[in-house]
């Protein structure tokens, strides 16, 4: 490409959150060049937390989440077309209907989508589903409208509860099988894990820890699941939460860094290939991203968070139109925030980046409180129910490394403040997936070395 | 100037129509000690961090100088903006239960009718006159017509409850002086006698219900319990005066804004669906509430350098944050379209404004009807009297003249 970063052909693959905000984000900064955007899925950009949310409650339609946006995109957009491959040295992107898109710079948002169900027959049973996409959360509403006799949530991570939540706002029986020791655990650990089991039962959840479903039964249409445990239960439907996937597999033969755990970059949102070696042409930003961070010993982090979806996506945005000296680090603190069964809660920093967790203000008892969580000593996250407005004061003790256990502070603590193990499990005991994974620091591929 | 005066030069009342000189100095001097011994803050982030950080109080008997204001007996308990979490937040919550979400969720939304035929009414009783006075005429019966629906207190008993509030809001100016004991007890009188109007008016109710708040509190009953008698009286107290001695100022500071901005006026005019931005705009332009007087830290913190000692009054001025360059592009500059306005006009943080969503659809209402019934409204004295207290700060009378041809 010329010197002229304003110009030329820029592609995004994935026109989701963050492929439309890092396309608004480069119009912003002036890109005058082609912009193409491509999406698998056919519709236009749309938002996806109030899909467990509103969407379930039947408050709002699944087809009212459309994105907002923040200004005009002036761009081609393929939706409905999967991109297949990625050819680094003719750098063009491969489209399922045969087409080919060349480009100057590749921008990688790709995302994630929901983990199946892992037998194809069980899965294809009516009444089974899994929660990605808007039209997933339009077929889920409309079975709730229905009135099941119970619905089965499998996996109890964010999504599966508030699924659960939503079924039981409703005045839907419905039961969770997680298989961990608690819900949330993979996101914020053990202790607060019991708190979320209690809260759970409290609002009539028949709630089954420990245990994995074995089978999903039905003729043609469930009718049931059996458990690991030996026991089984009637359901009309079954929501399947067992965490996400990430979509890499079209790189499979790109050369890039990309696997499982997703496509490894550089702070600067910079794909590396797996040599670990830093491209200068491909970036990635949002749940398909792992990038490294100071504050968490630069490994490598994934999030499946919509602020970093939206942050990381305006800073390669930044980066593909700015020569080296005027790019930005993506160091954005990791948050996020979940709404379940009335609560409100909010999560900054790695809660699963810990050893150790202290109750600092609030009380569980009347569901509201910050817990703190600390590693080694300092100060690595905090998660807050019903009481985020405290949560920027532990953020700056998180960007400071303040050290562990905080400093008790306020009226509103119990007395004492005492740390206690904060029981990260790791996550193959889980049903889903963490919300939020450290992935080391290695480019996720294993390089076989050839001797000749 | 000293930087240690600033607190004395922005209180004194010669400075009330333009304090946002002092404020821009204020904002350069950093954080100093005043010499009445309390800190002023003015930079717009280190004022949102202080209203999210949990070693700041708002209850002044966590001051170490002695302070009439903080007087709390067992008849009259302080109200909840006076209060720490927990007790704050459970006080709050009882309180908000008859008035928004989660549990009415619609309680706002279906006055929207009610205040526009309020305000309709208000202008019809000026047909025909080409003199207002915007503050006597509209903006001050307007909210407290509504104020006194929502509570159910007669609105003909306005001009007693008047007097009272007049004399507690006198007691919360923290202008340095001789005659602030005597104000502060004169003001805590008037809050007993005030808290116990309200209290009877709850307790006529009870068994009676009706859809007013006070209603509420004596007869709905939650997870959380209910208000004692005591605590009734503190809250209604609070919402009387909260309710409608802020919202008149942004009204009026409204009005006199967008005379002195013709243009913007007039856009207002043509195109009515820009309001709401408009008056966020206000919020941080022309703030009605100017500082925050009762804050101060639990234990000695660090705020731009300076340490400020345990118990020392914190005074927050979100009027000067509002205008930091460090925040907003062009600060000084009144942009009725101005996206990126997380201003501080209802505070920030646990004790950020209750009635918010009230307010914000009373102005909205209150501006764009006024300015759809004013034929070339002209400002007749510029600056306008302003009221004393530099926290609830705005003009006293807002005289203008109009066309009346046709009206
Ligand atoms: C039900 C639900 C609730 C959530 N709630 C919250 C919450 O409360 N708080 C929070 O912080 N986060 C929440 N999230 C997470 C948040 O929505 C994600 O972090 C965010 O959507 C990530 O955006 P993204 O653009 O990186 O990826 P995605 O939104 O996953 O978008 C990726 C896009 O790429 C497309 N795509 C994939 N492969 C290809 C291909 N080969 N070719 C072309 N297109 C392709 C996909 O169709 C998709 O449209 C929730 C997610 C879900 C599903
Ligand atoms: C334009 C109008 C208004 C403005 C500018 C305004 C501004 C504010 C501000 C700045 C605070 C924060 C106080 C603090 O942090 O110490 C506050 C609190 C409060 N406001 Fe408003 N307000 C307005 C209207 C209203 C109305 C209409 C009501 C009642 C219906 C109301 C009720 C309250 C209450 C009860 C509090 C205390 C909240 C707490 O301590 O938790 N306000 N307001």
């Amino acid at each position: 490409m010329s010197g002229d970063l304003r110009d030329g052909r820029i592609v995004i693959v994935g026109a989701s959150l963050a492929g439309l905000r890092a396309a608004e984000t480069l119009r912003e900064k002036g890109f005058a060049g082609s912009l193409t955007l491509v999406g698998e899925d056919p519709r236009p950009p749309y938002d996806r937390p109030p899909l467990s949310k509103q969407v379930l409650l039947g408050r709002v339609p699944a087809e009212d989440t459309g994105l907002p946006l923040r200004r005009p995109v002036d761009a081609q957009w393929k939706l409905g077309v999967r991109a297949t491959g990625l050819d680094p040295i003719e750098k063009r992107v491969l489209l399922a209907n045969g087409e080919q898109l060349p480009f100057d710079r590749l921008l990688i948002t790709t995302g994630t989508r929901a983990r199946p169900w892992p037998n194809p027959a069980e899965a294809a049973l009516d009444g089974v589903f899994t929660l990605r996409t808007s039209e997933d959360a339009g077929r889920i509403a409309e079975r709730l409208d229905a009135g099941p006799r119970r619905v089965l949530v499998i996996g109890a991570g964010f999504t599966g509860s508030e699924i659960a939540s939503a079924c039981r706002e409703r005045g839907l029986d419905v039961t969770v099988a997680e298989r961990g020791p608690a819900p949330l655990v993979g996101a914020l650990g053990g202790s607060f894990g019991a708190l979320a089991a209690k809260l759970q039962r409290a609002h009539g959840v028949d709630l089954r820890c420990g245990v994995t479903v074995t089978a999903l039964t039905g003729n043609g249409r469930l009718t049931g699941a059996e458990l690991s445990d030996g026991s089984r239960i009637e359901a009309d439907i079954a929501v399947v939460a067992l965490g996400a996937i990430r979509n890499t597999e079209w790189l499979a033969e790109s050369g890039l860094a990309a696997g499982p755990r997703g496509l490894a970059c550089d702070a600067g949102c910079r794909a590396f290939n797996m040599y670990g070696i830093v491209t200068d042409d491909v970036f990635v930003a949002g749940d398909v991203a792992r990038f490294p961070h100071p504050l968490f010993e630069y490994q490598l982090l994934s999030l499946e968070h919509w602020g970093n979806a939206v942050e990381q996506a305006e800073v390669a945005a930044h980066n593909m139109v700015s020569p080296g000296p005027l790019r930005r680090p993506h160091l954005a603190v990791p948050a996020f925030w979940s709404s379940q069964f009335g609560l409100n809660i909010k999560s900054v920093g790695v809660p699963t980046f810990s050893d150790q967790v202290v109750l600092a203000q609030g009380s569980p008892k009347e569901a509201r409180l910050v817990a703190v969580y600390g590693y080694r000593g300092r100060v690595t996250a905090a998660v807050s129910v019903n009481q985020a407005k405290s949560l920027e004061y532990y953020q700056r003790l998180i960007e400071t490394a303040a050290p562990f256990p905080p400093e008790p502070v306020g009226t509103d603590r119990p007395e004492p403040m005492t740390p206690v193990p904060s029981d990260v499990p790791d996550p193959a005991v889980l049903s889903h997936g963490p919300t939020v994974a450290l992935t080391g620091h290695l480019p996720d591929r294993r390089l076989t070395l050839v001797r000749r | 100037m000293a930087a240690d005066t600033l607190f004395h030069r922005i209180t004194d009342y010669a400075n009330r129509a333009d304090p946002y000189p002092l404020y821009a100095e204020l904002r350069e001097s950093g954080v100093t000690r005043q010499q009445d011994g309390s800190y002023l803050v003015g930079a717009y982030h280190e004022i949102a961090a202080l209203l999210h950080d949990p070693r700041i109080s708002s209850d002044r008997r966590n001051r170490t100088a002695a302070d009439a204001a903080a007087t709390c007996e067992e008849d009259l308990p302080v109200s909840f903006i006076a209060m720490d979490d927990p007790e704050h937040n459970r006080l709050r919550r009882l309180a908000m239960r008859p008035f928004g979400p989660p549990h009415t969720p619609g309680r706002i939304d279906a006055m929207h009718g009610e205040i526009a035929r309020i305000a309709d009414e208000l202008i019809a009783g000026l047909r025909g006159k080409d003199r207002i006075d915007v503050v006597d005429d509209f903006a001050y019966p307007l909210p407290v017509t509504v104020i006194c629906r929502l509570l159910g207190v007669p609105r003909e008993d306005e001009p007693r409850f008047h007097a009272w509030t007049q004399e507690i809001i006198a007691s919360f100016d923290p202008t340095p002086g001789e005659d602030l004991a005597e104000r502060q007890r004169s003001g805590l009188e008037s809050r007993r006698t005030m808290g116990r109007y309200l209290g009877e008016l709850a307790e006529k109710r009870r068994g009676h219900p009706s859809d007013d708040m006070l209603s509420a509190f004596v007869n709905d009953e939650g997870p959380d319990g209910r208000l004692t008698q005591p605590e009734i009286m503190a809250t209604s107290v609070l919402l009387l005066i909260a309710g409608h001695e802020t919202t008149v100022n942004l009204i009026t500071n409204g009005v006199l804004t967008l005379l002195r901005h013709p243009e913007e006026l007039e856009r207002l005019r043509r195109r009515p669906e820009l309001m709401p931005r408009a008056v966020e705009e206000l919020l941080r332009y022309e703030p009605p509430v100017q500082m925050l007087p009762q804050r101060s830290p639990l234990a000695d913190i660090e705020v731009l350098g300076t340490t400020v000692p345990k118990g020392a009054p914190l005074i927050l001025v979100l009027a000067s944050g509002n205008r930091d360059p460090l925040r907003f592009r062009d600060p000084d500059r009144f942009d009725p379209t101005r996206e990126d306005n997380r201003h501080l006009g209802f505070g920030s943080g646990v004790h950020s404004c209750f009635g918010a969503p009230l307010a914000r659809l009373e102005v909205q209402l209150a501006l764009t009807t006024l300015i759809r019934h004013l034929d070339n409204p002209r400002l007749v004295e510029d600056p306008p009297p302003y009221r004393r207290s530099p926290v609830l700060r705005g003009p006293r009378h807002l005289p203008i003249e109009r066309d009346t041809t046709g009206t």
